[in-house]
């Protein structure tokens, strides 16, 4: 198994079809297998071990990563948001490299020890002209595909290992081949170092959905680009959504005819953001998808016409799936597990584990972390209903222990949510010499709302039990998230406790 | 005859079919196409051999084909004018259950 046994099947099925498309530039099926292929002679000329690219969305995205699959080495997009000193750490770490980046990076990084710097321009017009070696890469399942730095909320970044088999079956499991239309286009504004940026690649390309770049996303730019590119599929993290909505909602609407599927996942959506969502766009279809970076992306969806039938619902049980991820993709086992390892029953919290040809669950220098059945561990907290559905609560290393009674944040949040004058809400453990933890929150209210920290405490008191009622509560204007909308809850936790010092 | 492991590919002996192992029975399993024992993609097929009549409505590109009994299933990596088969049966074509696209 290959990523490029995907694109040469494109090439061959449907070659002439737009690809990928960026600014004015574009490259079909047959020119980016073409591509493809120069730049693979480029990278193996260049003695390297690993491809990387530290560089917005652009055509060097696509091209490097099946050069990569074809030369026979990890890709490794890196995040162009990291400083310098970072950076430099970690193209250390993935030395020997062949780096493609922009004009201003090229400079600082030259001087690393073991790393051929080239500037996009110069690689895409090497691999536009080029000429590609034999058109033979190694179909060994286990080679690695991609090396993923994770966003590091929790500490130091590490490597995520994903494989060809991990890829190529995720992508096999959850798309049939050529199945996209002639017109559709995919709008992609998560960057290259998500794990949904790559998967996005991958899954239009064995679709044969246009993707459509936008390197920089701002909800005019996004709004822009959907109608100027008759978009029909787009993919958003729940930030991005937010603010497209409140964007459309300040203009007195928008129209998107042509926007059929919007997908979205990479974090917490609330309730209020999809269900504006799902009026702004009453013609678009909507699917929530959940996934981590080490199961190669989705594991759960929650398809459209759940979307439709728990918004139209009065049944609190069913309504609020809008607020769960789905059930798991058939080519996917779910469980959820207590601390001990135990099979929970349907409502019952504990941790999410997963299983599947999918799943990685690697990281580099540290090998797999699957236990010896091959489940993988997420660290995510939740459970399931009855029914298979999938609720997330967040980390269970988030999860506060006072007095010996667990409680997740996640299920305060959501109360303190439902009261009209909160607009968000994040709910963290403290130390506290009687209880080991307490429990503390930061609200940040609606515009022109107050409420007092009295009011909230009788308000999660009377829904839920009075020890996971919130003993501190501070108001803040804004709650710190991370640029793709996960909540950095060490530092509201690190900020509380310097509070009190 | 030989056991046939996922992500395995096969190509035929008498077109231009190639094949990926989805799905594969434990044991040995011969998989066939255009009535002809299917070799190692990386292997020179024999000379002299033809399509059977009774195999030859083609592969399309893409497709997935399955066996009666469902524990052995092929993806289609390159079209052909033979049919697969296997234990002298033809597979027939998997219906797709498209999910709605997620990224």
């Amino acid at each position: 198994m290959n990523l490029m046994m995907l694109l040469e099947m494109a090439a061959s099925g449907f070659g002439e079809r737009v690809a990928v498309q960026s600014d004015k530039a574009s490259l079909t099926y047959s020119e980016l297998f073409a591509a493809a292929g120069a730049a693979a002679a480029e990278i193996s000329k260049s003695g390297c071990e690993r491809m990387a690219v530290l560089d917005v969305s652009s055509l060097a995205v696509p091209i490097g990563l099946f050069a990569s699959a074809w030369a026979g080495v990890p890709f490794v997009p890196l995040n162009y948001r990291l400083t310098g000193v970072e950076l430099e750490g970690l193209v250390t770490q993935i030395a020997p490299s062949y780096l493609v980046t922009d004009a201003e990076r090229v400079e600082g990084l030259a001087r690393l020890p073991d790393t051929t710097v080239a500037v996009r321009e110069a690689f895409l017009e090497q691999a536009t002209t080029g000429q590609a070696g034999e058109a033979t890469w190694s179909m060994d399942p286990d080679d690695i595909a991609i090396l993923l730095f994770t966003s590091g909320t929790t500490g130091a970044p590490k490597a995520a290992v994903l494989r060809h088999k991990h890829l190529v079956s995720y992508i096999l499991g959850s798309v049939e081949f050529g199945s996209a239309s002639a017109e559709e286009a995919a709008l992609v504004s998560v960057p290259p170092y998500h794990v949904a940026g790559i998967a996005v690649i991958a899954s239009s390309v064995y679709a044969g959905r246009r993707i459509v770049q936008l390197p920089k996303f701002t909800p005019e730019g996004w709004l822009d680009s959907a109608r100027s590119e008759r978009v029909t599929n787009a993919f958003l993290v729940p930030t991005m959504l937010a603010r497209i909505v409140d964007t459309a909602a300040d203009t007195g609407g928008v129209a998107l005819p042509q926007l059929r599927a919007l997908s979205y996942g990479g974090g917490k959506m609330p309730q209020a953001v999809i269900e504006k969502a799902m009026k702004l766009f009453p013609a678009t279809d909507f699917t929530q998808a959940y996934g981590l970076t080490e199961t190669s992306s989705t594991i759960t969806l929650l398809g459209p016409e759940e979307h439709r039938e728990a918004a139209a619902s009065d049944d609190p049980k069913i309504r609020r799936r809008l607020i769960s991820v789905g059930r798991a993709l058939p080519s996917v086992e779910l469980q959820i597990r207590d601390e001990e390892g135990n099979i929970l029953g349907p409502d019952e919290r504990g941790e999410i584990c997963v299983r599947g040809e999918q799943v990685s669950g690697e990281y580099l220098g540290r090998g797999a972390s699957l236990d010896r059945d091959g489940w993988f561990l997420t660290r995510d907290g939740g459970w399931m209903d009855a029914e298979g559905y999938v609720f997330v609560e967040g980390r269970v290393d988030d999860v506060i222990v006072r007095g010996g009674e667990n409680m997740s944040p996640g299920e305060i949040e959501d109360v303190l949510l439902e009261h009209d004058a909160v607009a968000d809400a994040a709910v963290v453990g403290i130390p506290d010499e009687q209880w080991g933890e307490a429990v503390a929150a930061v609200v940040v209210t609606q515009t022109g709302r107050s409420v007092s920290e009295q009011e909230l405490q009788a308000w999660v008191k009377n829904r839920l039990r009075s020890s996971r009622t919130p003993q501190r509560i501070e108001f803040r204007d804004e709650l710190p998230y991370n640029e793709l909308g996960k909540l950095l809850r060490r530092k509201v936790r690190s900020e509380l406790i310097g509070d009190t010092s | 005859m030989a056991q046939l492991k996922t992500g395995s590919r096969l190509r035929s002996a008498v077109c231009t079919t190639e094949a990926m192992v989805i799905a594969a029975p434990g044991g040995d399993v011969e998989v066939t196409c255009g009535g002809v024992p299917m070799i190692d993609v990386a292997e020179q097929p024999p000379e002299g051999l033809s399509i059977s009549p009774d195999a030859a409505k083609g592969t399309a590109l893409g497709k997935r084909y399955v066996s009666e009994a469902g524990d052995l299933e092929l993806l289609c990596t390159k079209p052909g004018e033979g049919s697969l088969g296997v234990g002298g049966a033809l597979l027939t074509l998997k219906e797709a259950k498209p999910l709605p696209s997620s990224d």
